[in-house]
């Protein structure tokens, strides 16, 4: 048996991050009424409609759509770090399972969201369940996204449920009414052989669950552009391409929300430098995977250049889109991956930055993915103003796409306020085992 | 003795007070009866006998003042036009040939058809284009309405079932069900579908019309609209706006069916198949397999040419290996 002052540390350690003190408030605060500002501007588009975007009738999906795909594929990293990581025996990646399993509802909870940003219509959001038509890619997507964020919640509740018990037990400087939701919530585990097992076969469904789900969100959101006849969206690997590409930004994602934890929930002890080692190796994994199917992506119809792929692949490699197409691809992929390669570079700061422009190189490569394609359709665009030809976000059209963002920061930020980040239980159980 | 003395004087008051009751009823009785009387006459007077045919198929002659007209709330007479709309004309296979070598970029069916339409000038169910395929080959004016494919890849993405083909092979939008998702214009290669960015033109004035599915008017904020080969008019007869408005005679607009067509311009019927045998007519994009209603007979022999001043906006679709 270990010394029971050690579990005493462990415990109070991981749940010394659960309280709300000023500087929570403060962050809260900010995060609110941004968030307000956002809505407001949202308020505006729904009474003028949408032509407070810069969208238009060639450009007709924009910043709204580019943000939808980003937080399909940051949700993805759920799947890879608690199930797939899980599953093939992978001890490091379990302190990280719960921070990976947050960003991951939080992502695809608003992702369902931002689409409702992209409707001329949304009070007949009902029509899809009315009237929804099997046979449309968006029936597809709403259906699998429903799914995934069921659980994700589930995935990210079962394992919780013993922690919460801990909670229970120990916060008695909360109020009553607080302790008891926990208690609550906790369903009376009481650690018994058989709670145990049922604990474990059940996050073990679930992770099992979550991969095949997981993977047919991104692979249908890609549907929803490869599905058209469109250059540079009419693309058999767009599936395995999105998918990939969504492990990239959704590493990237748990590496900043690891850093800020380590530092701000002083889990240094948790969160070792061993884990940002693990998780710099597999960014590398990941991108390197990325980069092989961008190759594909793009060389394949550049060396081929039929009339329209050679419009497009004009625009991206030296057109209007060169600047943002090079820059994601050295900034966002390239120089990570060369940079994560040295021992150096996988340490908490350096991480910090790279997993930084990771994770812009992701969302702006969305932008790329969608837009530049529409600007060069099959007929010539005429006998339309300016604006029809080529896209610019507007002010407010950038506010509404940010509101998602700030929905996000807030729900990681409460749900990390409410739980311990790093599962008390499990990290007991761990030192046991290998005591 | 007193009471002897008042009982007399209480009944002649009740007897007055009968007497002008009834004389009271009575005239108010009388008047109504003359009142309706000369309603009565006014009736006959103007009336007529009409025959009306019963749901039980009985053919009945009455006053026509005795019919009163079944009016149909808005929401039924919605109803019944969006029923109407997706059934389309029983019997009809509409198509449309646009004879390239005609167009002198006159934009008469632009214009009618934004009229008709209630479109803003930048909103085009129908839009003449400078086409240009490679550096050599001459420029043209192409008019390109929705194709109206048999294999419709809008119809195909729709979350909603908003936008639909219809057995007479007209594909169009219930602008009351669609959810402004825009994967239909994402889906449509020939870029042939525009979206309510803003409120439409006349949203105030046409607040209270009943929605015409065959007209798509009044058009609604934050829905699409596109081309619907006017399947008003079809329904009663006439050529599409634009096919009407040409000055040219750039349009044929008739029934596979019947294999004919008619020049919206000189009223001219032709064979449809034997006008695309002779002229070489062809469809756009056939390789995407979207199977297009809309024949186009190449711009030989034009009867105007292509102006200088066009010239340089058709050169800026060349293709980019070819230019």
């Amino acid at each position: 048996m270990l010394d029971q002052s050690k579990f005493d540390k462990i415990t109070s350690d991981l749940l010394k991050p659960i309280r709300i003190n000023h500087s929570f408030m403060v962050w809260m605060g900010f995060l609110g009424v941004s968030l307000i500002v956002c809505l407001y501007a949202y308020s505006v588009q729904l009474d003028k409609g949408m032509v407070v975007t810069g969208l238009r009738d060639y450009v007709s999906w924009g910043m709204y759509i580019s943000n939808f795909v980003f937080f399909v594929a940051t949700s993805l990293i759920g799947m890879l770090i608690s199930a797939v990581l899980g599953l093939s025996g992978e001890k490091w990646a379990s302190p990280l399972a719960r921070i990976a399993e947050i960003i991951a509802l939080a992502f695809a909870a608003v992702a369902g969201l931002v689409i409702i940003s992209d409707m001329g219509r949304p009070e007949r959001l009902i029509n899809v369940f009315l009237y929804g038509r099997i046979q449309s890619p968006i029936l597809w997507d709403v259906t699998v996204v429903t799914f995934y964020v069921l659980i994700s919640a589930l995935f990210l509740y079962v394992p919780l449920i013993p922690d919460l018990k801990i909670c229970y037990d120990k916060m008695n400087q909360l109020p009553a009414y607080k302790r008891n939701i926990y208690k609550v919530l906790s369903l009376n585990w009481i650690g018994s052989p058989e709670q145990i097992k049922i604990i474990k076969q059940s996050t073990r469904i679930l992770a099992i669950l979550i991969i095949p789900v997981a993977l047919a969100i991104h692979t249908v959101t890609s549907w929803l552009f490869a599905s058209t006849t469109r250059v540079g969206w009419d693309s058999s690997i767009f599936g395995p391409y999105f998918v990939t590409g969504a492990f990239v930004s959704g590493s990237a994602a748990v590496i900043i929300a690891m850093f800020f934890y380590r530092n701000n929930f002083k889990l240094q002890d948790y969160i070792t430098e061993k884990h940002f080692d693990k998780m710099g190796k597999l960014l590398v994994l990941v991108s390197l995977i990325y980069l092989y199917f961008t190759l594909n992506e793009y060389m394949v119809p550049g060396y081929k250049m039929k009339k329209f792929d050679a419009m497009h692949i004009h625009a991206l490699f030296t057109g209007t889109h060169a600047l943002l197409f090079w820059s994601v691809q050295i900034f966002g992929l390239v120089l990570p991956i060369v940079l994560l390669l040295f021992k150096k570079m996988r340490k908490p700061l350096p991480m910090l930055v790279v997993a930084l422009f990771v994770i812009c190189g992701a969302w702006l490569k969305r932008y790329i993915i969608v837009i530049p394609t529409q600007e060069h359709p099959f007929l010539p665009i005429q006998n339309v103003p300016m604006n029809f030809k080529i896209y610019t976000p507007s002010l407010t059209e950038s506010l509404i796409s940010l509101a998602p963002i700030i929905l996000v920061l807030i729900i990681i930020t409460i749900l990390s306020k409410v739980v311990p980040i790093i599962p008390v239980h499990e990290t007991i159980e761990h030192l046991e085992e290998t005591k | 003795m007193s009471e002897k003395e008042e009982n007399p004087k209480n009944k002649s008051r009740r007897e007055f007070i009968q007497q002008v009751g009834i004389v009271g009823v009575g005239s108010v009785l009388a008047g109504s009866a003359i009142l309706a009387g000369i309603n009565y006459d006014k009736k006959k007077s103007t009336g007529a006998r009409i025959k009306v045919l019963t749901a039980e198929n009985e053919l009945l002659e009455i006053d026509r003042n005795d019919a009163t007209k079944v009016g149909k709330s808005k929401a039924e007479n919605l109803t019944a036009l969006q029923k109407e709309g997706r059934e389309g004309i029983p019997g009809k296979r509409w198509v449309m040939v646009v004879d390239l070598s005609k167009c002198k970029n006159a934009r008469k069916c632009m214009s009618a058809c934004q009229g008709a339409h209630q479109l803003r000038p930048e909103q085009h169910h129908i839009n003449v284009l400078k086409m240009q395929e490679s550096k050599n080959t001459p420029p043209f004016y192409m008019a390109k309405p929705c194709q109206h494919c048999d294999n419709p890849p809008c119809v195909a993405v729709c979350p909603v079932d908003a936008t639909f083909k219809r057995p007479d092979g007209i594909v169009l939008i219930d602008n009351e069900r669609c959810i402004g998702c825009r994967f239909c214009i994402a889906a449509c290669p020939y870029s042939a579908r525009v979206f309510n960015w803003a409120e439409p033109l006349l949203a105030e004035e046409d607040k209270d019309k009943t929605y015409n599915v065959e007209l798509n008017v009044p058009q609604r904020k934050g829905t699409v609209s596109k081309c619907l080969f006017s399947a008003d008019r079809l329904r009663e007869g006439k050529m599409p706006y634009c096919v009407s408005a040409c000055p040219n005679g750039v349009y044929y607009f008739g029934d596979e069916n019947e294999d004919a067509v008619t020049n919206g311009t000189t009223k001219e019927t032709v064979r449809f198949s034997k006008l695309l045998e002779e002229n070489a007519g062809y469809r756009l994009m056939p390789e995407l397999g979207t199977k297009t209603r809309v024949y186009y007979l190449p711009a030989k022999n034009r009867t105007a040419p292509f102006q200088d001043k066009d010239k340089l906006e058709a050169e800026e679709h060349l293709d980019i290996n070819n230019s």
